[in-house]
């Protein structure tokens, strides 16, 4: 049998499954269909296709869902799914490509801050609204974006009154040496000061640092009452690891505002090691509300195989879908201004993740911030806080009186 | 005291690494002047030998001690026959080789096992030393290094079989009329070469998890340590990752790890400066 596939049947073979397989990349023709676009840009491969995948499936959930439910405007709904790979200049490439010739009438992604600076821009110029649904550093003023995301004003200023008020005043802080990493690490500054605590010393590290004996020697001769872990990324996952076998599990609590939040972390770092770790976000699986429980059992039915991470990134791209969706269905139109308008007026919004509505003022995300305790594997959540505000990106940005805006502030503290 | 008790376990566990990494790179391009880009990709494989192995219930010391390296040293076998045996005595050539293989075994991991990072609990509770306490795996690891390191030696110097190796690599056809067959020995130091990057990577990887692209992380310091070693590969390991390991691992006590790894990069940069066929080209000349 294998003596009869001669290597120019091979070829061929294997070029047509090439062609096939970019088939799906290929955008028809939407307008001629009547069909209203989604764009999608999530990283579906490279270094954080974890949250990228999740984020992408979810996507295409909720387009099934508002198809299910009779489209919009009588027409149906299309999502254009495109592969940025991690890559800025693919991001540049796709965007422009989405707002152009496939004229999008929404886009949802972008996941690391620099791409969002990306691609934000171009949307902007090409007057194509845009959904970031990310948790992220805060500081975005423009009124083509709709923020979904949590800032550090919202879960750090939770975050830490209610750990220092198990644990004890002083707090070591570990962060990643970006822009993230330093101005979340900032406010924790101020939130700690702002509580009567004292931050003891605040270390950054390189996203590919592995080895962090020496910082946990220090911390132990620090003696702080907890650390607070603004760490990103598979390669700084080691600390957790190298911190328990350091015996130091037992002794100093560790908070975080970034473990587990693209939920891959609760898989690869056993429970042993993460039982314990507090954290904040806006999304929670464990939510326990009948929105949240329909929705993840909805999500478990369309996925049953590689079921998606359901944490902040994936579930608010689907308050983003049904956000935009609600937008068309009462402006009873696609025209950007206005959705944008509708979304502005200070709607409330019932999600799986709590009451969410629009700050007119910067296009974030007023909404409700939990915190939760990990156990085997599973968020508890502890407390919850209602309509909290991007204060953060407030204190820079008011777009009621600079709707031009097109900018994303460097939020300073010192 | 008991801090600076714990700032030295520190130092000597940044040694083994430097050790752990450089060793089988050493005996590589120490031995058979072949410079192995793919290094740090043996390392990769290594790590995910024993990711994989445990999670089907294999016993870790087994998967660590064992199969890391056994399996990595098969494949390094089989590297050597298909490619690296046709580039002998060509530098450039077996770089641009071992490049292209570094960048497939890369793609390859990422497609079967996923661009995620996969990870293993570490062995061994933690001691208290005063109020500190340190990992035992950490002292393991430093002594790993040293019996990798004496290992190493020991075959060298007092070994049939290291005679052979080292007097193949002085000058093969000598080694031939004698009635050995030099193709072998140097595809069994290959294979050694590829054991030990894979017992490396299995001794890292319940420290520091595993991802296809580590081994781009490792491949730099891996070649500054063997670079500034200079050709012997014991005494050359051993002085080059003992220098640059303590100074890098103090200024990352003292300044963070930033500037550790620069100092890392600013020291070998003086030591080739001053001593430019490593630091065994010029002293402990006659040491293997």
């Amino acid at each position: 049998m294998t003596r009869n596939i001669s290597r120019r049947s091979m070829l061929k073979g294997t070029a047509a499954v090439g062609a096939a397989s970019a088939l799906p990349m290929l955008p028809f023709s939407a307008e001629a269909a009547g069909e209203i676009i989604v764009g999608g840009l999530h990283d579906l491969s490279g270094f954080i296709d974890f949250a990228g995948i999740p984020m992408n499936q979810i996507m295409l959930m909720a387009i099934e869902e508002i198809n299910a439910s009779g489209g919009l405007l009588g027409k149906k709904v299309k999502g254009v799914v495109y592969d940025p790979q991690s890559n800025m200049s693919m991001y540049s490439q796709f965007a422009t490509q989405l707002a152009l010739k496939d004229k999008a009438s929404v886009v949802m992604g972008g996941i690391t801050s620099a791409s969002r600076e990306t691609i934000r821009p171009i949307l902007h110029r090409f007057k194509t609204l845009y959904f970031y649904n990310t948790l992220y550093e805060g500081g975005v003023c423009d009124r083509n974006e709709i923020t979904l995301g949590t800032t550090p004003a919202q879960t750090v200023e939770e975050l830490v009154p209610y750990t220092m008020g198990m644990w004890g005043k002083k707090v070591y802080t570990i962060a990643a040496d970006y822009n993230y990493g330093q101005i979340t690490a900032a406010w924790v500054k101020r939130y700690v000061e702002q509580n009567g605590g004292e931050v003891v010393a605040t270390d950054f590290f390189p996203l590919d640092v592995t080895n962090f004996g020496p910082t946990i020697s220090k911390i132990q001769s620090a003696k702080p009452d907890m650390v607070m872990s603004v760490l990103v990324g598979g390669a700084h996952l080691g600390f957790y690891n190298q911190w328990a076998a350091a015996g130091m599990k037992k002794e100093i609590p560790i908070a975080s505002t970034t473990f587990g939040a693209g939920g891959a972390e609760i898989e690869i770092i056993k429970p042993e090691v993460a039982n314990g770790i507090v954290t904040s976000y806006g999304y929670y699986p464990s939510i326990d509300s009948p929105a949240n429980n329909a929705w993840v059992a909805k999500v478990k039915k369309r996925y049953p195989e590689k079921t998606p991470f359901l944490t902040e990134l994936s579930a608010f791209t689907w308050d983003g879908m049904m956000i935009w969706a609600d937008a068309v269905r009462t402006a009873g139109s696609m025209d950007r201004m206005k959705l944008i308008e509708v979304m502005e007026s200070g709607k409330t919004y019932n999600l799986p993740s709590g009451q969410c509505s629009i700050d007119p003022k910067t296009h974030h995300a007023i909404r409700d911030v939990y915190i939760a305790d990990l156990q085997d594997k599973t968020f508890i959540i502890k407390k919850k806080f209602s309509q909290v505000q991007p204060a953060d990106t407030q204190s820079v940005c008011d777009l009621v009186k600079n709707p031009n805006s097109n900018k994303h502030y460097e939020i300073s503290l010192k | 005291m008991d801090y600076s008790l714990v700032v030295a376990i520190e130092l000597l566990r940044e040694v083994a690494g430097l050790i752990l990494i450089a060793t089988g790179l050493a005996i590589v391009f120490g031995m058979m002047r072949v410079i192995n880009i793919a290094h740090g990709e043996f390392i990769m494989l290594g790590g995910y030998t024993v990711v994989l192995t445990t999670k089907q219930g294999v016993n870790i010391w087994i998967a660590i001690l064992i199969l890391a390296p056994l399996i990595v040293g098969i494949f390094g076998v089989i590297v050597e026959r298909l490619i690296i045996r046709h580039l002998y005595g060509r530098i450039i050539d077996s770089l641009l080789a071992t490049w292209g293989l570094s960048l497939f075994l890369i793609g390859f991991v990422t497609v079967v096992f996923g661009n995620t990072v996969e990870g293993v609990t570490t062995p061994f509770s933690a001691i208290a030393i005063g109020g500190y306490t340190v990992s035992i795996y950490t002292l393991f690891l430093i002594f790993a290094a040293m019996a990798v390191i004496a290992s190493v030696y020991l075959t060298l110097r007092h070994t049939k079989a290291g005679l052979i190796a080292r007097a193949t690599m002085q000058n093969p056809d000598m080694v031939e009329t004698l009635g050995i067959n030099s193709k072998l020995v140097y595809m069994a130091t290959f294979g050694i070469g590829a054991a030990f990057a894979g017992l490396a990577g299995g001794l890292l990887a319940p420290i520091s998890g595993v991802v296809p692209s580590m081994g781009a992380l490792l491949i730099g310091k891996a070649f500054i340590t063997v670079v500034t070693g200079g050709t012997a590969v014991v005494a050359g390991t051993l002085s080059a990752s003992s220098i640059l390991g303590s100074i890098s691992q103090s200024v990352t006590f003292i300044f963070g790890p930033v500037f550790g790894d620069a100092t890392l990069l600013f020291v070998a940069l003086i030591l080739l400066r001053l001593l430019p066929q490593g630091i065994t080209g010029r002293i402990f000349t006659r040491s293997v």
